[in-house]
């Protein structure tokens, strides 16, 4: 049980996905202007990490290391997923529309972003069993989540007041700055559940 | 077609990381130190300039349907291949670029290179155009891992600095220093060439815009 208490906070608070290992920071700089599209985006991650974990975890321990191919992970983890996510649209589209009406649209993200390539390769790296790699699949979106939706307001505050920023830092340096700072309030829980 | 100019403008011009916006992931990541980033860019600048290659010469093969599952195993292979070579030759670096190395997979340089560049034209445009970004790219991890290593550790290259060393800034070496950097050397860039910061991410190229800047649009 306290393997899984360490997993949950090290992925939600002291090791956070985005604030400090720097998985997802397209999406998290692009989408995050807006609670509600930061809600959005961060269901579809949570939701997607854990399809992803679902599938690569079998793969990589009942094929790959039995056959001693361990070395083709990146190329069949990325293979199997982009397949996967085909077929669960396909499947999703189908049999539950309202769903799939909601977290649809965000299911092209599962091939090509790289929170989630990199939670698949984490759960491996990190040798959890399965159970484990789920909760840690789940936190780690969630804490991509929680770093997205605190900094959306943020960030609303700083376009709000674009017109007192140095013509230089408006946009983008302004918003990166202001990562800075929510990432430097992360660094207060380091140290939390050793 | 002149090919200096395909291999110049990601250098400075159209740099992915400074200009473009591109590859903000790995940028922020691995740019603790002068060495990492040097490490870092040659490596996806491997895979970019094979990958082009590849992609260029396949582009009539490949069905549009599938192209992007298609330019994925491409880059992933080249990947793995990175990934032994590193192994290999240099184990520190392969040790502190960590998971990163894999991420090059799904690095949007080389995905928008490939569609946007690789797909369109001839072979050794494709192949400047990959060694010019890639080393673009490299520069800026350089720089970035240099500012960040001279502030945060007192040290360049390893070898250490008089005053600095002994008045280190730790914060820029931690993740959030990653941020503080690269907004700044971002605004002094646009300080330097006169333009107005860029307001969104270089997300064009990236296969996810279509779901991130439609929800974007949609909130605004």
């Amino acid at each position: 049980m306290s393997t899984y208490i360490t997993i949950i906070i090290a992925a939600v608070l002291t090791n956070n996905f985005v604030l400090s290992k720097f998985y997802g920071c397209c999406p998290f700089l692009g989408v995050s202007k807006k609670l509600d599209s930061s809600m959005g985006m961060g269901m579809a991650v949570i939701f997607v990490m854990i399809c992803a974990s679902l599938v690569t975890y079998p793969i990589y321990y009942f094929i790959l290391e039995p056959l001693d191919l361990t070395y083709l992970r990146t190329v069949a983890f990325i293979l199997v997923i982009a397949v996967f996510v085909q077929l669960l649209e396909i499947v999703m589209k189908k049999v539950m529309p309202p769903l799939y009406k909601t977290l649809g649209v965000y299911l092209p993200l599962i091939t090509t972003n790289c929170a989630v390539l990199g939670v698949t390769i984490m759960n491996i790296d990190e040798s959890y069993n399965f159970g484990e790699s789920i909760v840690n699949a789940f936190f780690s979106g969630f804490g991509f989540a929680l770093a997205m939706i605190l900094f959306s307001g943020v960030r609303s505050r700083v376009d709000e007041s674009e017109s007192d920023t140095p013509a230089m830092f408006r946009g983008i340096p302004a918003t990166l700055v202001a990562a800075a700072i929510v990432s430097m309030s992360f660094l207060g829980f380091g140290g939390l559940g050793q | 077609m002149n090919y200096g100019k395909e291999f110049m403008k990601g250098l400075i011009r159209e740099n992915p990381v400074f200009v473009a916006l591109l590859g903000m992931c790995p940028t922020l990541a691995v740019t603790t130190g002068a060495f990492n980033g040097i490490g870092m860019g040659l490596s996806t600048t491997f895979v970019l300039i094979c990958s082009n290659l590849v992609i260029c010469l396949l582009k009539k093969a490949i069905p549009q349907q599938v192209k992007l599952p298609c330019y994925i195993v491409i880059i992933a292979t080249f990947v793995t291949l990175i990934q032994f070579l590193l192994h290999g030759f240099v184990p520190a670096l392969y040790t502190s670029l960590g998971a990163f190395l894999e991420l090059i997979t799904v690095n949007c340089i080389i995905l928008g290179r490939a569609e946007m560049f690789a797909s369109k034209n001839g072979v050794v445009a494709s192949v400047l155009d990959g060694a010019g970004m890639g080393l673009g790219f490299t520069l800026a991890l350089f720089l970035m891992g240099s500012i960040r290593e001279i502030f945060g550790s007192g040290t360049w290259f390893g070898i250490s600095i008089p005053v600095l060393e002994t008045h280190t800034m730790s914060l820029f070496v931690m993740p959030a220093g990653g941020f503080f950097v690269l907004g700044i050397v971002i605004a002094i860039v646009c300080k330097l060439s006169k333009k107005k910061p860029p307001k969104k991410l270089g997300c064009s190229a990236c296969p996810n815009a279509a779901v991130c800047s439609a929800k974007c649009e949609e909130a605004e």
